[in-house]
C-alpha cells in the first residue's frame, strides 16, 4: 500500500464483470470515458480556483470583481497568448503528425 | 422534467455527516464528489427523459417497421433502444459515471487505508460486539463486483483493511444526491418509523438486520429501540469492522455485528421479534433468496414481524419503466436485479409458509434531515431514489399509509 505505482493501479482498478459497450466502435466508449474524466477534473480545478478567489476576497487581498475587470498589459497578454498557442499545439499533436506524413 | 436552470444543485459533499470513521478528504476529493453528485442530478432530471422521446419517435417506430408490431416487453424495448444513439450516449455516460464514482472513492480512501485500519482497530479493541469468523464469499458475490465496486464488499489489501467500507460510505452521498440523508440512514429511519406506526407501543426485544453492510440502516433501529438487542449480520468482514467502529463512535452499544452467511442463521427457532433487510435481497441469488426467507421464517417469533426493502417490483409496472429500471442489471453489475424484481414476493412468502393473511406490501420513504432533499420533491433517478417497496409479513395496523 506504500508503493505509489501499486497504489495508483489499485485506485484505477476495474470491477469484476464484463464492461458493457454501447457504441458499435468500442473505442467511442473508451474515448467518452476519457473525455468525461477530463470534464470532472476541469470541474475540480474550477472549484479549487473558486476557493482561492473566495479566500483571497475574504482576506481582502482583492475584490473578486477585480478579476472580471483585470486587463493584462501588453507583455502579459503576449505571454498568455503564447501559452494558449503552445497548449493548442500540444493538444492537436496528431494533426501535425498527419500533415508531416502527407508532405 | 425541470429546465436545467431551475435545478436545485445536489447538496455539497461537505454536508455529508461526519463520524468517527469518516475518511479525511482533500479539496479535490470533495470537488470530485460534488461534480459526480451534480452530474447524477442532471442525468436524472434532464438527460434520462430523452430516452422516452427517443423510444416513442425513433427506436419504437424503427422496431415496428422491421417486426410489424410495437415492442411488447422490456427485453424488446432494450433490443430496440440498444440501436438508438441517444440511449447509447446516456448509457455510456451513466456507466462511466458509476466507474468514476468508484475511482474517486478509491483515490480518497486507499492512500489513508492504513490510518483507517488503525482507527477502526482502536475503536473495536476489547469489545465483544464485533464477532468475525472466516466465512466463504458466496458465489453470487464473487462472480462480479456489485455496482462496479472493484473488489466488492470483501476486498482486503492487508489484515484488518476497512477501505472497501470507507469507499462505500464516502461515495454513497454523491450517488444518492443526499436523498438517503447525511448519515445515509434514511431507509433505516423510515423502517423504524414504519414499525412504530404499524405497531404502536411495541417493544421488540431482539432485532435482526439481514445483510447489514456497514450498518447505515442498522443504527436507526438501535436508536428507536434502545432496550432491544440488535444483531447485524453480513458476510463481509471489512464492512463489519468499519460499521462496528462507526457505531462505537456514535456511542451505540446495543448492536452485535456478526460475520455470517444469512442463508443459515445461527439462532434458535423463534429468536427474533423483528427481522428486516434494506436493499439486500437483490444482491443474493435465486436459491439464496429462498434460503434466507426460509431462515427468516424459522428464526422469527410467533408474533414477529419482518419486512424487506427493495426497489419496486416489475409486476404491473409500465414496460418502459421496467426497461429503464432494469438498466442496472445489464450495465451496473447487478446480476440478480431482474430476477428479484420479476419475483412476486408476496406469493413467494406464501409458498414458503408465511401466514397468507399476514403478508403485506407497503412503501417506505427515506426519513432525512431538514436540510437534505426529500423524496417526492425530487425526480427519481431509477434505482437510486430514497423510496422503497417493502414486502413482509406479520400482524400490522392496516391504517398505515406512507
Amino acid at each position: 500500500m506504500t508503493d505509489p505505482d501499486k497504489l495508483q493501479q489499485l485506485i484505477n482498478a476495474a470491477s469484476r464483470g464484463k464492461r458493457p459497450h454501447f457504441f458499435e466502435d468500442h473505442d467511442v466508449d473508451r474515448l467518452l470515458a476519457i473525455v468525461w474524466a477530463m470534464a470532472a477534473e476541469l470541474a475540480v480545478t474550477r472549484e479549487r480556483l473558486d476557493t482561492v478567489e473566495r479566500l483571497l476576497a475574504e482576506r481582502e487581498v482583492f475584490d473578486r470583481g477585480a478579476i472580471e475587470t483585470y486587463r493584462p498589459d501588453a507583455s502579459a497578454a503576449k505571454e498568455r497568448g503564447q501559452w494558449q498557442i503552445d497548449y493548442i499545439s500540444r493538444l492537436l499533436r496528431v494533426l501535425q503528425q498527419d500533415i508531416d506524413a502527407m508532405k | 422534467m425541470k429546465p436545467a436552470t431551475q435545478l436545485e444543485p445536489a447538496p455539497a459533499w461537505s454536508e455529508a455527516g461526519q463520524h468517527a470513521m469518516s475518511a479525511q478528504a482533500s479539496h479535490d476529493d470533495t470537488a470530485r464528489f460534488n461534480f459526480l453528485a451534480n452530474f447524477n442530478k442532471y442525468m436524472a432530471n434532464v438527460v434520462v427523459a430523452g430516452n422516452h422521446i427517443a423510444f416513442e419517435h425513433r427506436a419504437g417506430p424503427r422496431w415496428e417497421q422491421s417486426h410489424g408490431r410495437w415492442p411488447a416487453d422490456r427485453r424488446e424495448i432494450r433490443a430496440a433502444m440498444s440501436e438508438d444513439p441517444y440511449y447509447r450516449m446516456w448509457s455510456a455516460l451513466r456507466r462511466t459515471g458509476m466507474e468514476m464514482r468508484q475511482q474517486a472513492g478509491r483515490s480518497l480512501v486507499l492512500p489513508q487505508a492504513g490510518a483507517l485500519r488503525d482507527r477502526a482497530a482502536a475503536l473495536n479493541s476489547g469489545r465483544d460486539t464485533l464477532q468475525l469468523q472466516p466465512t466463504p464469499v458466496p458465489r453470487y458475490q464473487s462472480e462480479v463486483d456489485n455496482h462496479c465496486m472493484p473488489g466488492g464488499y470483501f476486498a482486503e489489501y492487508f489484515d484488518g483493511d476497512v477501505s472497501a467500507a470507507a469507499n462505500y460510505d464516502a461515495g454513497m452521498f454523491a450517488t444518492t444526491t443526499g436523498l438517503f440523508g447525511q448519515f445515509l440512514d434514511g431507509a433505516g429511519r423510515g423502517t423504524a418509523n414504519w414499525v412504530q406506526a404499524v405497531r404502536p407501543d411495541w417493544q421488540p426485544k431482539r432485532i435482526l438486520d439481514v445483510g447489514c453492510g456497514l450498518g447505515h440502516n442498522t443504527l436507526p433501529l438501535a436508536k428507536a429501540f434502545p432496550d432491544a438487542q440488535i444483531y447485524a449480520l453480513d458476510t463481509a468482514a471489512p464492512m463489519l469492522r468499519f460499521g462496528h467502529a462507526r457505531a462505537v463512535g456514535f456511542g451505540i452499544q446495543n448492536i452485535i455485528f456478526q460475520q455470517s452467511n444469512v442463508e443459515t442463521l445461527p439462532f434458535a427457532d423463534g429468536f427474533f421479534d423483528l427481522i428486516y433487510s434494506t436493499m439486500f435481497l437483490h444482491e443474493t441469488s435465486h436459491s439464496a433468496l429462498r434460503n434466507v426467507l426460509r431462515e427468516v421464517r424459522r428464526a422469527l417469533a410467533d408474533d414477529g414481524l419482518h419486512l424487506h426493502l427493495e426497489q419496486p417490483p416489475y409486476h404491473n409496472m409500465p414496460i418502459f419503466e421496467q426497461f429503464l429500471r432494469d438498466w442496472d442489471c445489464q450495465h451496473n453489475n447487478e446480476p440478480f436485479w431482474s430476477a428479484l424484481h420479476d419475483t412476486h414476493l408476496p406469493s413467494l412468502l406464501a409458498e414458503l409458509g408465511f401466514s397468507q393473511d399476514e403478508i403485506f406490501e407497503t412503501e417506505i420513504h427515506a426519513l432525512v434531515e431538514e436540510v437534505m432533499p426529500k423524496v417526492g420533491q425530487e425526480v427519481e433517478d431509477y434505482g437510486r431514489g430514497g423510496k422503497w417497496y417493502a414486502c413482509g409479513s406479520g400482524r400490522i395496523n392496516d391504517r398505515w399509509s406512507p
